[in-house]
């Protein structure tokens, strides 16, 4: 039978093709904008590494003096001292642990013609590969002693290794970055966080491409570099940058399983007690988020993102208010062919079967639509001066989710309609024809 | 093949119940031709939709073909429907969007049955009422006395045991008329049982008997060799 309600549906939607225009275009204008917002709001708020988020965490201590500090509501800052960075790194807690800075690299030219540029790097230690399971092209990050020893090695991205090696296994060769020769100890395979979350407070940005260069933060600080993002709470000595009173690390555990978890915040508490017994820290607040928990906090989805995708689906939801409308008066113009074919033999079911295919043709028409004004509105965000214009593209899973939406919103519109062509009595259609 | 007994259909409003039939009682035989007559508003219409299982009664039993039809649900009145009974409207009801073809085979889709016996059973259907080379026009493209023999066709497709007309020729000129007429005739000696409402006295007469409804009662005038006419009654076929 479906057969027969399909080539029955196509019937009637040729019969009157400006109502039925206006039916597919009312949706499709309401799928298309409902598909743009979501797509940018599922890049913005998706998970960077969905494989590991629920046991990455964020540990927090809060270095400011005591004036101020409210228990329960004074948050700790965003970010950790030199001092605390390395205490905790040092205990050694984790399975893994990292600190890392964002900065800008001078990368020297390997040919004399090129001209030197900057590209932004990463000041970090040695478990921030493996624990961010970053994948390597060539070779591999440096070691824990290679850190701690200030030693001039250097990861660069598959992108930067394109730019200065042609692609090749650089592996051991020299990169000279500001006035230092480093030696290539590892290049990525392409590798993009959406969002970069480990840069979220660190002064870069949160989407876009990955950083070019991944230096042990020992050998940085010691030539000199300075990280991009410092919060200074307190006056001091600020060109001291491992003793400035200034936030500046972020710092990250790998922690598998919950009762590690709690252990850690267990002994990140007994940490921040030490401290204030020892008067280095003032305040007892801690914090530990995961990932995700990080990624809310930090607000990285903008507010305004939110909005638009709410203001698109309820422009939805008034197009498919619509196409009820004009299904509903397209299912009233017909009630003389459903009274008919209740008395030739057609049950409830087989009307309301009927109804529901062809506002099934509407909601697949309207997809197919949808998805071309999507297209365009996400051609229209990537020319938009946003961090992530770039990356606003449809994937497969929300082609598919398009027709999912195209399909369900269709159906809500087409019940109605259906619900009024299957109750109607026969009788007093065949008697007023 | 249709009996009513004591039937009753009340119409009712917040302040007003209306009597659409009253104590009707009717007994149709299989193979049976009767017309039932009776003024404008008499019950007529409402006899035939609630003989065609298209609308509910209030009181009194009907059996069709043997079954009390009053406690089914609306799967096995539509299963009835579209397998004992066949339907021709005074309006023919043909699907504008549909041509001959498809129109006709409606009722057939609608019992599920396989696309070969679907085209023999329709162009049988078509043949019989003359209309086989139109199988492909459209009801517009068609005169009103060949949309009626379309609607007929139709009828007959599913071989129904039942044939219920409404007015057949009450929008048809005289020589349209006489030719359904008699397209009626021959499929009633063929053995078909047909139920038609008519207010036409001429027509009435062509039927083997017939059964006159006032206000909603009959007055069964099988005793009488000729129908008395209703002086407010427009016949056509005069």
């Amino acid at each position: 039978m479906f057969g027969y309600y399909l080539d029955l549906a196509l019937r009637s939607l040729k019969r009157n093709k400006v109502l039925t225009a206006l039916m597919v275009l009312a949706l499709a204008l309401g799928i298309g904008a409902s598909i743009t917002t979501l797509t940018v709001l599922r890049l913005l708020s998706g998970d960077p590494l969905p494989q590991k988020s629920a046991q990455l965490y964020y540990p927090q201590v809060d270095p400011r003096p005591a004036q101020g500090f409210v228990a329960g509501k004074t948050r700790p800052m965003p970010t950790l001292t030199y001092t605390d960075a390395m205490n905790l790194l040092k205990l050694h807690k984790a399975r893994h642990q990292a600190v890392m800075a964002l900065t800008h690299a001078k990368v020297m030219p390997v040919q004399g013609s090129e001209r030197p540029f900057f590209s932004d790097a990463v000041m970090t230690t040695s478990d921030f590969f493996p624990m961010f399971d970053v994948p390597f092209r060539y070779g591999s990050g440096w070691s824990a002693r290679d850190g701690e020893a200030h030693a001039r090695v250097v990861v660069i991205s598959d992108t930067l290794n394109q730019k200065l090696f042609g692609g090749a296994n650089s592996v051991g060769r020299t990169l000279r970055i500001s006035s230092h020769d480093f030696r290539v100890a590892g290049v990525l395979a392409p590798w993009s966080l959406q969002p970069r979350f480990y840069a979220v407070r660190l002064g870069g940005r949160s989407y876009g491409d990955g950083d070019g260069v991944f230096l042990p933060l020992q050998t940085a600080l010691a030539d000199k570099m300075r990280p991009s993002n410092l919060n200074c709470y307190d006056t001091g000595d600020l060109s001291k940058l491992k003793r400035a009173p200034c936030v500046w690390l972020g710092m990250w555990v790998d922690l598998p399983t919950a009762s590690q978890a709690r252990a850690y915040r267990s002994f990140l508490a007994n940490y921040v007690r030490q401290q204030m017994a020892l008067g280095r820290l003032h305040r007892p607040e801690t914090a530990m988020p995961d990932l995700m928990q990080w990624l809310r906090q930090s607000q990285v989805v903008p507010d305004d993102v939110r909005l638009q995708a709410w203001i698109a689906f309820g422009f939805l939801l008034i197009c498919v208010v619509n196409t009820v409308g004009l299904l509903l008066a397209k299912c009233l113009r017909r009630s003389q062919e459903i009274g008919v074919r209740r008395a030739l033999g057609a049950t409830r079911r087989t009307v309301f079967a009927q109804f529901m295919v062809e506002a099934g043709i509407i909601g697949l028409a309207g997809g197919l639509l949808g998805l071309a004004f999507a297209e365009l509105g996400l051609w229209g965000i990537r020319h938009q001066p946003a961090q992530y214009a770039g990356l606003a593209h449809l994937d497969l899973s929300m082609f598919a989710f398009t027709f999912v939406v195209a399909l369900v919103s269709s159906m809500i519109a087409g019940v109605l309609p259906a619900w009024r062509a299957c109750v109607l009595a026969p009788a007093p259609q065949l008697k007023a024809s | 093949m249709l009996k009513m007994t004591h039937l009753s259909k009340v119409y009712r409003t917040e302040v007003v119940e209306t009597y659409a039939l009253r104590d009707f009682n009717i007994d149709v035989k299989e193979g049976e031709f009767v017309a039932v007559t009776g003024p404008s508003g008499s019950g007529k219409t409402t006899f035939l939709t609630i003989a065609g299982l298209l609308e509910t009664f209030t009181g009194g039993e009907y059996l069709l073909d043997g079954t009390d039809v009053s406690g089914l649900n609306d799967n096995a009145r539509s299963k009835i429907r579209n397998e004992k009974i066949g339907f021709i409207f005074q309006a023919f009801n043909l699907i504008p969007d549909l041509n001959v073809h498809d129109n006709v085979e409606v009722p057939l889709r609608y019992r599920g049955m396989k696309a070969a016996e679907r085209k023999q059973r329709i162009m049988d259907a078509l043949e019989r009422v003359g209309l086989a080379s139109r199988a492909k026009h459209y009801p517009a493209e068609l005169s009103g006395g060949q949309q009626q023999r379309v609607a007929i066709a139709r009828a007959l497709a599913g071989s129904p045991r039942l044939l219920l007309a409404d007015e057949p020729t009450g929008n048809l000129d005289t020589q349209m008329a006489r030719s359904v007429l008699e397209l009626l005739e021959d499929i009633h000696r063929e053995g078909a049982t047909i139920v038609m409402v008519t207010h036409d006295p001429e027509l009435a007469a062509r039927a083997q008997r017939n059964v006159h409804i006032i206000d909603g009662q009959e007055v069964d005038l099988a005793e009488e060799p000729r129908f008395h006419a209703d002086p407010s009654a427009a016949g056509s076929m005069a």
